[in-house]
């Protein structure tokens, strides 16, 4: 590490390297260039569309309010934030609890064919939900789950479990042998072991798949759009680029739309990003 | 034998018979026990299995069957025509036009976002002040559902928007084009925006896998008089190698389908004559929209064998060793 060329005594510990300069103007500029498309739609959503057209570019003036008030009161956005809302909830509860249990039997119990069923699962991995589209979509209609919950929420926890069990496994496996025994000694039984001690020491790896099930399902779109025809099913990506299409002359109002529906994906992140963060360097580290 | 008889309790376990109750034969309790233990195996696997089968494996198997058939999706398909739908496939030139869009978006990706995650995430591997913020800015568009994402892009790449309008006030005007509508360029505009989406993705995993790098290694690197430079190149990209080569390969996958994004950005009427068309979406205009379903169903079964061949190969020749540690580092 290079001596510190910074002044600030509070941070003299932390040593910058010769370079920081050119990390901190490459910072911003990858900064910049990765927000400023987003912070264009919010602020243009404050905009007239006469505005906008006349100049597509500049800053609202005045601000006004008006687009986001309309679609919060006359649009459909709350009915499919509820949608989106139901149909991750179910869909992350689902993973987490078939993916602990899979992934629990994988790790800590020995028995013929283990490898093989672990091998069957991580094939998951090979099998994008893109490509199984279509007879996913005649399968639902033959079991008469289309235009319900189920016929996104199934689908999705199906694809989601592969990851989910590569994620987990290593995490169970990893809690040492002396803790099952001295369950066992304690008289727990192997179920017990599971529910007492594995679940609670084991919480930052099911957060992480929770979380990454949770952002996949909120913002699933091709799913939705084969298998959800009831408008009053549409989930907020449906709900986005409907009223895209619709109103198309309606630059600031598809703005504003747009905004609101980014912004549970963004505040869910900010809380969330060490999990999501996290649960790729797993994924990373197998 | 009869005084064996594990009260099952799924969840909780706190009144489970304790280990202690000993039956006079030892190898019947060893035989209960198994048993027992496989009754745990089957009742806390089957949920998972059931379902991973039923909607992951299974669907695919029918995707094999129904592209046999000339079939528009009602009634059971009766009109079998053999391999004749992969046939008009690959004569269609939309499709050929498909298969090349895609090719130009997973080598696109990966040449392009590589590179560029490498060199930030190298550059950044440091602490410096807001280095949290800056995660989390870069990463956000990774988070944004595709639909947003395509639908911002569209919005400002439409003609006379604001792209143009900026390039014009930085007198670039002269390099306004079409963005959507022209149909040699829609293909290298949705790479871009895809590019814009994905290389957040690239940079925080590098960044992460940067992080388990132990600075031992850099700094006896450094004590050794290796310059900034040589560090990088001898020391940390050898060690980036496994997570390279994680991104690239779902990098490659992701490419191979993609969907959304250009679904909802280019127009239809430019997908539709191939120019930003992808495998997906040529499956599903032509399988769910035009209701040729036994045609769709065969181009999904292209799609996956593509996939499938390419994530095969991926495996075999370069992700080997990376999955093989992951895989089999289980306890003993």
């Amino acid at each position: 590490m290079n001596a510190s060329a910074v002044p600030a005594p509070s941070t003299s510990r932390r040593p910058f390297a010769w370079s920081s300069p050119l990390t901190y103007a490459m910072a911003l500029a990858v900064a910049a260039i990765s927000i400023t498309p987003v912070v264009y739609v919010i602020v243009g959503g404050f905009r007239t569309t006469p505005q906008i057209i006349a100049d597509p570019a500049g800053l609202p003036d005045p601000w006004v309010w008006d687009n986001y008030a309309r679609v919060l009161t006359q649009s459909d956005f709350w009915k499919q934030a509820f949608n989106s809302a139901v149909i991750a909830v179910g869909t992350t509860a689902a993973v987490v609890v078939l993916g602990v249990c899979a992934a629990f039997v994988l790790a800590r119990y020995a028995f013929r064919g283990r490898e093989a069923l672990y091998t069957f699962f991580t094939l998951g991995l090979l099998f994008p939900s893109g490509a199984a589209i279509l007879p996913l979509y005649l399968m639902l209609r033959d079991l008469d789950l289309i235009n319900s919950y189920y016929a996104v929420i199934l689908p999705q926890v199906a694809f989601s479990l592969p990851l989910t069990i590569v994620i987990l496994r290593p995490f169970l496996a990893a809690v040492p042998r002396e803790l099952e025994d001295a369950a066992a000694i304690d008289g727990a039984g192997r179920l017990g072991f599971l529910w007492r001690i594995m679940l609670p020491l084991s919480r930052p790896a099911l957060v992480t798949v929770g979380v990454l099930a949770f952002v996949a399902s909120w913002n699933a779109f091709l799913l939705p759009l084969l298998v959800l025809g009831d408008a009053d099913l549409h989930t907020l990506p449906l709900g986005v680029q409907n009223f895209s299409s619709q109103y198309t002359s309606d630059t600031a109002g598809i703005l504003a739309f747009t905004s609101l529906a980014m912004l549970p994906a963004l505040l869910f992140f900010t809380f969330a990003e060490k999990q999501i963060v996290g649960g790729l360097q797993g994924a990373v580290k197998g | 034998m009869t005084s064996i008889n594990p009260t099952r309790i799924p969840v909780g376990g706190a009144d489970a018979p304790p280990a202690g109750p000993r039956p006079a034969r030892r190898s019947s309790a060893r035989a209960a026990e198994t048993r027992r233990k496989w009754y745990e195996i089957i009742g806390l696997t089957t949920p998972a299995i059931a379902v991973y089968v039923m909607f992951v494996l299974v669907p695919m198997g029918f995707a094999v069957y129904y592209s046999l058939f000339r079939w528009r999706g009602v009634g059971p398909p009766t009109d079998f025509v053999g391999y004749d739908n992969y046939v008009l496939a690959f004569q269609d030139p939309v499709f050929l036009d498909a298969l090349r869009n895609n090719a130009i978006i997973v080598v696109g990706s990966l040449v392009i976002q590589g590179p560029i995650a490498l060199a930030v995430a190298l550059l950044l591997n440091r602490r410096f002040r807001g280095r949290a913020a800056f995660r989390l800015l870069v990463f956000v568009p990774y988070v944004l559902a595709e639909v947003t994402v395509g639908i911002m892009w569209k919005l400002l790449l439409t003609g006379d928007g604001t792209v143009d309008a900026l390039l014009r006030q930085l007198g670039l005007g002269s390099f306004v084009q079409a963005w959507l509508a022209d149909l040699d360029v829609v293909i290298w505009t949705m790479l871009f925006v895809l590019t814009w989406k994905y290389v957040g993705f690239a940079i925080i995993l590098l960044l992460a896998g940067l992080s388990n790098v132990p600075p031992e290694l850099t700094e006896a690197a450094a004590i050794d008089g290796a310059s900034w430079w040589q560090t990088q190149r001898h020391v940390m990209l050898p060690l980036l190698g496994p997570t390279i080569r994680i991104w690239m390969f779902l990098s490659m996958i992701g490419s191979l389908q993609a969907f959304e994004v250009i679904w909802v950005t280019s127009v239809p009427a430019v997908r539709s004559l191939g120019a930003s068309a992808t495998m997906a979406t040529y499956m599903v205009d032509n399988g769910f929209f035009a209701r040729l379903w036994g045609y769709g169903n065969a181009v999904a079964v292209i799609l996956f064998v593509i996939s499938f061949i390419a994530a095969l190969l991926f495996q075999r020749f370069l992700l080997r060793r990376d999955i093989d540690g992951a895989v089999t580092g289980r306890r003993n």
